[in-house]
């Protein structure tokens, strides 16, 4: 198993990225970059900091369209489609949940932000939203610790609780791609193991990238890892070679055993 | 070890001259402010009555109330806002949440600001120009209003602006990479948190045209109107006009009452200004983030 896969493999591809490049105003950010994701996986992205990460992360869900100078070549497939093809981009945002690097509770309670999208979605029956939240709140293991207060503000509620609430709001629509971006920058460890036992059981339901700034977070998560270096994919593998000293690059290599980045 | 060096003791002799020097200057601005507000207060306090403020100028002007020009000035002001408030948030709200940064941006940009420079005798010659004589309003409370209006407008830009400004980016892409449109986010999350810091700039300038005086001169303020105007299209009174009009043009004036006018059209700045910092403060205690 690698970048690429064959036969009956390419009927469970929820992404499929072939010659991926982005640019901000001219300035290369991610070069040339192939490769795809498969249902139910988890698949990491680990690499030092300017390396293209969150590009292509930004690429996938099309903010492009909304970040000034920001711009894409190649081909992006989600679920079969091409998302520069894509007539409704709010739509392909609503199927792909984001979590940023740090934690942000919109200014709104902590129910009203993980009713937000069901809401902007169209959905205002008040036992429907109850329902949403709840299910959001519990999938994220937030629930029983903010049950009693949803009323209250959501960025009242500590660092690794935001970060909670976040993925809770990310899975209010039901995505069927979840992407963290190096979701426990600003979370203490405790809370990222707790996290991370949230993402081992959500595997079960949908497929997720996991950009991470801890190769360990991949080690211990990740099925698949590909690492990014300077704007360039180095390679994708299985988590267990790239992490045993059988990468085939080099550089994968010293980098997951610490001697740079 | 601890004593000080000559170096020491040469610092501190010059940080208590500079220190001196910033103190003094201070005074010498809250000064000015001290006088005027004493010198009114005690001219004019006693002319302040519920007849001088309900009343109409009566004799020349030279005794009476003040109720038209008061309620002339609110007339302005508040049909002012009614122009330069939506237009004003509107124009805002696209140059920075929608508008990409190119060229033209940044010469509208610094055109506003340009025009929050422009003396007010040229603004109420070209409402004179606009409004008066090209769109035929006459000189009419709508003319006026609209000089005033289009005063205004940088700097409700400007304000506005700012506080969307204010508003932490990192909420905006929150919301897009949950599928909601820019409307939807500028709407449920960027305008409730810059509303308080919007309002404040709006009526700060309240106040300020409040107190213009050559904007509405030439576009529709009246030296004198015994009655209370019935419709947009007609002229009116207002404090700031009154005030040049008692202090400069009438005579045989008791020296109260220019006092008097001036006291009035200062307390209602300074109640502007009140209300304007209240919001500031209910805005900072309600900060969301």
């Amino acid at each position: 198993m690698n970048g690429t896969l064959q036969g009956s493999a390419q009927d469970s591809l929820i992404l499929d990225v072939s010659d991926l490049s982005v640019a901000y105003g001219g300035k290369t950010a991610l070069r040339n970059v192939t490769l795809n994701v498969v249902k139910n996986e988890i698949f990491g992205i680990i690499g030092p900091s300017g390396s293209g990460k969150t590009s292509f992360l930004k690429a996938i869900n099309r903010m492009d369209a909304m970040t000034p100078g920001m711009s894409t070549t190649g081909n992006i497939r989600f679920q079969g489609y091409d998302t520069a093809k894509w007539r409704n981009l709010y739509s392909l945002r609503r199927r792909i949940g984001v979590v940023f690097p740090l934690p942000t509770g919109l200014p709104l309670s902590i129910y009203e932000n993980v009713a937000f999208t069901p809401k902007i979605a169209g959905i205002h029956r008040k036992l429907e939203l109850d329902a949403i939240v709840e299910k959001s709140l519990r999938r994220a293991a937030l629930w029983d610790e903010v049950k009693d207060r949803l009323s209250s503000l959501g960025s009242l509620l500590s660092g690794g609780q935001q970060q909670r609430l976040t993925i809770a709001r990310a899975l209010s629509q039901d995505p069927d791609l979840l992407m963290l971006d190096e979701f426990s920058i600003a979370v203490d460890p405790v809370t990222t193991m707790r996290i991370e036992e949230v993402l081992r059981e959500l595997k079960n339901e949908i497929t997720i990238i996991l950009v991470t700034n801890l190769v360990q977070q991949a080690e211990r998560l990740a099925d698949r890892t590909s690492f990014f270096l300077n704007g360039e994919m180095v390679e994708v593998g299985r988590t267990v070679d790239i992490f045993n000293g059988k990468a085939s690059d080099s550089r994968t290599t010293d980098y997951v055993e610490g001697r740079f980045g | 070890m601890f004593s000080k060096t000559s170096q020491n003791v040469r610092n501190d002799r010059i940080e208590g001259r500079w220190r001196t020097l910033f103190l003094v200057m201070t005074a010498l601005l809250i000064l000015p402010v001290v006088i005027i507000l004493t010198l009114l207060i005690i001219r004019g306090g006693p002319a302040i009555t519920w007849e001088f403020i309900s009343g109409f100028p009566i004799k020349g002007m030279t005794q009476g109330g003040i109720f038209p020009a008061l309620m002339g000035t609110i007339f302005l002001v508040s049909l002012g806002l009614v122009f330069s408030v939506p237009l004003g948030i509107a124009a805002a709200i696209y140059l920075s949440e929608y508008a990409s940064d190119n060229k033209l941006t940044r010469i509208i940009n610094l055109a506003i600001i340009n025009l929050a420079g422009v003396p007010s005798i040229v603004h109420a010659l070209f409402g004179l120009g606009a409004f008066v004589l090209f769109m035929e309003f006459g000189t009419s409370i709508l003319a006026a209003s609209l000089t005033l209006a289009i005063m205004a407008l940088p700097v409700v830009i400007v304000a506005t602006k700012e506080s969307l400004e204010a508003v932490p980016y990192a909420f905006r892409e929150a919301c897009w990479s949950l599928g909601a449109t820019k409307w939807q986010t500028i709407r449920k999350i960027v305008l409730p948190n810059a509303v308080s810091g919007i309002l404040t700039g709006v009526i700060l300038e309240v106040s300020r045209t409040a107190g213009e005086t050559a904007p509405i001169m030439f576009t529709g303020a009246a030296f004198f109107l015994p009655f209370l105007p019935e419709s947009v299209y007609d002229q009116t009174m207002a404090l700031s006009l009154h005030l040049f009009v008692v202090a400069t043009q009438v005579p045989n004036v008791p020296e109260s009452l220019p006092y008097g006018v001036a006291l009035l059209l200062i307390m209602l700045v300074l109640l502007m200004n009140a209300l304007s910092i209240g919001f500031r403060v209910r805005f900072r205690s309600k900060k969301k983030w």
